[in-house]
């Protein structure tokens, strides 16, 4: 049994943290937050230069060459510090999406420069309110024309090439488009996580080129792939919110004691560190389960998802519960883990989706070995 | 990352694959397997003549009491070898409920605290399941608050003599010997006048009377203790120190190293594909299927939490602080999985649940696993206290004489 992370990716791990803690504090958060930025792109740059972005991509693209459980642990860094970084649509969706199903063409055009930071992407699947299903899309392609809206998009604005998901025919397929090109229309949308802006993107007879031999089962596997990264980005926040409540149990006084020592705090603090351990150890099975390739996959990642949002929301929301009123301040930080744990809670549809789709594919695998 | 044996854990693996497929008792392994949560499920023959010769057979083979040393009749294996050994032993670890009072916490106690020669005497016995053992220390005065016990031993002579009450003895009935807990100077503070036993169930004085619990059933007992003498010989660390000792005892009660307790997701998700909600199985129901979520992943968690703990030993370390969360998390799912399964059946589910009456029978066992081996509350102050580093709340009684503590809420 070897269910932990290698004694390299654990020094990966410091490494990174010692990164961000010098390179990523709340201050560099609250710049992003408060300010017309869309993100912190010297940071980004920098994680570029550091190899983090391109952890995945093939040395022949420009990435480092190493595997998908390094980059779960610089998500789970990432998302302890709320990296104002377009990690999600740039890197966990699109990044990974070319190098499964970009032809050889658009993987030397797209992924050095999505490595190095030089240009983002997006993943543009939403269109409506509610579950994102094949019936829900109603973008389409004719003669390589993409026609139809988006929303909302991560990172919409700011992205210079989005993946697209239209129908062609009866197929909804892929398709790769360059965002600067005249026929989008973007308009900036309000959001309770500003560090995670999103947008309503128009496209209008805009050029598009198909990925190689796309479907709507490759969606679902990209989407099972991002939800295993963002479960790790889920539990280091919510480690991070457990930590910042705790410090606070300890620190604050009140009737004459630490308020820790009181049972009401003790067991919000302890149920807390419960979902996170769970979390943990179901996103761990998530890792093990990218890592292998397996076709347990859809299972795994809709577990670690389902755990890892339970978590992050219940110590986020708890996190500020413990703080008292001062919790409920602007320049308090407890808000940005509150808004962070809700957005990445939404990022890739819904909690109750999720669940869905974790039983479906548990009676599939439970049919399976019964008819075997 | 990934879930194989090294090389030799593969080895040994198949070796006590091999032996526990030659030699286990096979004709209970229906039985055993299909058993509610509290009970051994064993109908077709004595289920403690049946637990007894399974457990002599590991002794003869050298396989009782894995994690003790060899000298005393245990395995002597290692932290993981004794993980594979209970993955392998599966189904039938259920026959040896009746001795896991005594092998997890009254062996590991003895030899600590006894002497050669009374671990000689006493461990190979309780190790082949000869000799059965329980432990007495909660009364009906003291259960969380364990230090706060009332059973009086007084110094006469060259013995001791007992008076008081002690409950929740699982296996008394069945024991030759007990771990005795008792207050020996009411004096000084509650956890300084302790003094710890190890007695002869048959003494003349000792009584046991077994507790009608509120699932019907009796799994434990009282045990009544009139005049009973101890020889001082018996008495295990100094007199005041039964404290320190009754630490060892309970320190292995929480050590269930590497293995994740099932809380009977798999019986509810082949439940729910059987029935049928208007006229469709209960799993098409989205309803359903968001509750059902809810528990997978905290059966799940566990498995994967326990992966994580048999991953460290099999480095050589010492597993994490998240082992902590085992028994809080699975007592609570099943209670909560227990009722799931009857409300789906709406009016239907007071007086049947469609699964051999598998989730009735947890419900009304599940209570007690929130309570016994440490309350659910008792385990959230230890992950607070223990693992997130908060202080202890506030007690009333430190540092006082144990006499002078209230005893009544009202007078």
């Amino acid at each position: 049994m070897n269910f932990a992370f290698s004694d390299d990716q654990e020094s990966l791990r410091e490494q990174v943290r010692r990164f961000f803690a010098d390179r990523c504090s709340s201050a560099v958060v609250r710049k992003v937050f408060e300010g017309d930025d869309a993100f912190d792109r010297s940071l980004y740059k920098e994680m570029a230069g550091l190899g983090l972005l391109g952890a995945t991509v093939p040395e022949k693209f420009g990435g480092s060459g190493m595997g998908p459980l390094e980059l779960c642990v610089i998500a789970e860094e990432a998302g302890r510090v709320l990296a104002p970084v377009p990690l999600l649509p740039s890197i966990y969706l699109a990044s990974e999406i070319l190098m499964k199903a970009g032809t050889d063409a658009q993987k030397h055009a797209w992924l050095p420069r999505l490595a190095s930071g030089e240009i983002i992407a997006t993943f543009a699947h939403a269109e409506q309110p509610g579950p994102v299903t094949k019936s829900t899309i109603s973008s389409v392609v004719n003669g390589a024309k993409l026609n139809g809206t988006k929303s909302p998009v991560p990172h919409g604005t700011t992205a210079d090439i989005a993946i697209i998901s239209a129908n062609e025919g009866d197929n909804v397929a892929l398709w790769v488009a360059d965002l600067h090109h005249s026929s989008v229309t973007r308009e900036e949308l309000a959001t309770i996580d500003p560090t995670m802006p999103q947008a309503r993107l128009d496209f209008a007879d805009t050029p598009v080129e198909p990925l190689s031999g796309t479907c709507w089962a490759t969606i679902e596997q990209a989407l099972d792939h991002a939800a295993v990264l963002l479960a790790f980005e889920q539990i280091g926040g919510a480690d991070k919110a457990l930590e910042r409540a705790r410090d606070y149990a300890l620190e604050r006084m009140a009737f004459g004691r630490q308020i820790g020592s009181f049972q009401a705090i003790k067991h919000m603090l302890a149920d807390m560190y419960v979902a996170a351990t769970l979390a943990r150890s179901n996103s761990y099975y998530g890792a093990w389960a990218l890592s292998t390739n397996t076709e347990e996959l859809p299972v795994a990642a809709s577990t670690a998802r389902v755990s890892a949002t339970e978590a992050f929301l219940l110590c986020a929301k708890n996190n500020i519960q413990v703080h008292g009123g001062m919790g409920f301040t602007w320049e308090a930080e407890n808000h940005l883990y509150y808004r962070r744990a809700n957005a990445l809670a939404l990022a890739l549809g819904s909690q109750s989706n999720w669940e869905d789709r974790m039983i479906g594919k548990l009676c599939e695998a439970a049919a399976a070995s019964e008819a075997a | 990352m990934d879930f194989n044996d090294t090389a030799e854990e593969a080895q040994f693996r198949k070796k006590v694959r091999d032996w526990i497929d030659a030699n286990a008792p096979k004709e209970l392994e229906g039985e055993l397997s299909r058993a509610a949560f509290g009970t051994s499920g064993i109908t077709s023959q004595d289920p403690l003549a049946a637990s007894k010769s399974w457990q002599r057979k590991k002794a003869d083979a050298g396989y009782a009491c894995p994690r003790w040393p060899k000298e005393y009749g245990g395995a002597g294996f290692s932290p993981i070898e004794s993980v594979i050994w209970s993955q392998e032993e599966g189904p039938y670890a259920a026959l040896s409920a009746q001795f896991t009072v005594g092998h997890g916490m009254c062996g590991p106690t003895m030899i600590e605290w006894a002497s050669e020669e009374q671990k000689g005497r006493h461990l190979p016995p309780l190790s082949s399941g000869e000799e059965i053992w329980c432990q007495l220390f909660s009364e009906p005065a003291a259960g969380s608050d364990l230090a706060g016990i009332r059973t009086r031993a007084q110094k006469d002579g060259d013995d001791w003599i007992v008076n008081g009450q002690k409950i929740w003895t699982s296996a008394a009935h069945l024991a030759s010997y007990g771990l005795l807990l008792t207050r020996t100077d009411p004096d000084v503070p509650k956890h300084k006048g302790l003094t710890m036993f190890f007695l002869d169930m048959r003494s003349p004085g000792v009584e046991v009377r077994p507790i009608k619990q509120a699932n019907g059933r009796s799994g434990f007992n009282e045990v009544y203790f009139t005049d009973v003498r101890i020889p001082d010989a018996q008495r295990l660390g100094a007199p005041g120190a039964g404290w320190q000792v009754a630490l060892t005892t309970l320190m292995n009660e929480r050590l269930s190293l590497g293995s994740a307790i099932s809380v009977g997701f798999p019986a509810l998700l082949d439940y729910c594909k059987r029935l049928k909600l208007d006229g469709k199985p209960a799993t098409d129901n989205p309803m359903v299927r968001a509750r059902l979520a809810k528990f997978a992943v905290r059966d799940s968690g566990l498995k994967y939490t326990a992966f994580r703990a048999i991953t460290a030993l099999s480095k050589g370390k010492a597993p994490g602080p998240e082992n902590s969360i085992g028994k809080l998390v699975a007592g609570l799912t099943m209670q909560e999985l227990a009722m799931f399964a009857l409300d789906l059946q709406g009016q239907a589910g007071v007086v049947g649940d469609e699964a051999d009456g598998f989730f009735q029978t947890l419900l009304m066992r599940a209570p007690a696993i929130r309570i016994e081996g440490g309350t659910d509350e008792i385990l959230r102050n230890i992950i607070g206290e223990r693992v997130l580093g908060l202080p202890q709340d506030l007690r009333a009684d430190q540092g006082m004489a144990f006499r002078d503590i209230p005893t009544r809420g009202h007078d």
